[in-house]
């Protein structure tokens, strides 16, 4: 009893080792991989977010493509602004004749007030849903810019790396309303993500280690 | 064009404004001639009177409206501050609180205000083909 105890607790050490290891290896810096296009899964969260997220998107390539935009279930309003967004990017390319982007649909992480802890459980729920999703498209690069939404599907992106599935590159550009503080979405996707672009000097002070390019929206 | 004004007085009454602004209500209302975005009026504007919500300040500075910002003290904490307070420290609008706005009003001198200049996402765009490895 005590012996099979012990064993439980040595494998759930090594896993976790293993797990550590892993995580360090997929979010070493290493030296871009040339390639003329990419996919990329962008996570559009409610309101302000989907706004500044589809801003940044204006000035990217056709070489970001085909673009898997991921909406939470209520957002209907996201749904709309993203579905204009490409419908004046096709405007302007007429010779794709493919369908370039798709709009996917998760549960909510975090209602706005939600507590804390039926924040973690519904966070869990929508790992539960993010993981099949995220292993289904595997991008490229995953673009995010704050909305609670965001962790679990770049939590996912980060297991694709540690499984040895895919390296996908993430990026999160914290929003334009940060000037002096993290989100709670930045905060856990600082140490998470490859590249975390900050919009304000201060921002850029407190953590040294954030890209700041200015104000980009 | 007709207008919709939805209003919750001083109070919060959140389920009306979830109601008029879910999907289906929406529908209806434009359908029967309403207009779905205040940006006409905020063309027309020769000053707003704003909360500190970051979309409505920066639609209203990139229109170079002169823009005042009323904070509303009953919502502490409310992380929207951070940017009002930032682009009234780099001269882009006013900010008061209720009680002060009469006093602002008679006193500001909106010639004082700066330009906001706009954002630029072709810096983010040369960045990521840069850094994802992306050759032209």
């Amino acid at each position: 009893m005590g012996g099979a105890l012990i064993l439980a607790a040595a494998a759930g050490a090594l896993a976790l080792l293993l797990l550590a290891v892993r995580l360090w290896v997929v979010l070493s810096p290493r030296a871009p991989v040339p390639r003329r296009s990419l996919s990329l899964l962008v996570v559009a969260g409610s309101g302000g977010h989907t706004t500044e997220m589809l801003r940044l998107l204006e000035n990217l390539s056709n070489a970001y493509s085909p673009r898997h935009y991921i909406v939470a279930d209520t957002d209907e309003m996201s749904t709309h602004k993203i579905n204009s967004f490409e419908q004046i990017r096709a405007d302007r390319n007429p010779s794709a004749t493919f369908p370039e982007y798709y709009v996917h649909r998760i549960p909510r992480s975090r209602e706005v007030q939600q507590s804390w802890l039926s924040s973690v459980l519904t966070t869990l729920y929508s790992m539960w849903l993010s993981f099949p999703l995220t292993y289904r498209v595997k991008p490229d690069l995953v673009l995010c810019n704050g909305p609670g939404t965001c962790v679990p599907i770049c939590i996912s992106a980060l297991l694709l790396g540690i499984l040895g599935i895919k390296k996908v590159i993430i990026v999160y550009v914290e929003s334009i309303c940060r000037v002096e503080h993290l989100s709670l979405s930045g905060k856990i996707l600082f140490h998470l993500s490859d590249y975390f672009i900050v919009q304000w000097p201060t921002l850029k002070e407190k953590y040294p280690k954030s890209v700041y390019l200015g104000r980009i929206v | 064009m007709k207008c919709v004004f939805v209003t919750v007085g001083t109070t919060s009454f959140d389920d009306l404004i979830a109601c008029v602004s879910a999907h289906d209500s929406l529908q209806i209302i434009q359908s029967l001639g309403y207009k779905d975005s205040l940006k006409e009026d905020l063309q027309k504007a020769d000053l707003v009177i704003s909360h500190a919500g970051a979309g409505s300040c920066l639609e209203t500075l990139e229109k170079r409206k002169p823009l005042i910002v009323v904070i509303n003290e009953r919502l502490m904490n409310n992380h929207q501050l951070e940017l009002a307070k930032q682009l009234h420290k780099d001269g882009h609008l006013f900010y008061c609180t209720c009680s002060m706005l009469p006093g602002l009003l008679q006193s500001m001198d909106l010639s004082t205000l700066n330009c906001f200049p706009p954002g630029q996402p072709e810096k983010f765009s040369a960045f990521l083909d840069k850094v994802v490895g992306l050759q032209k």
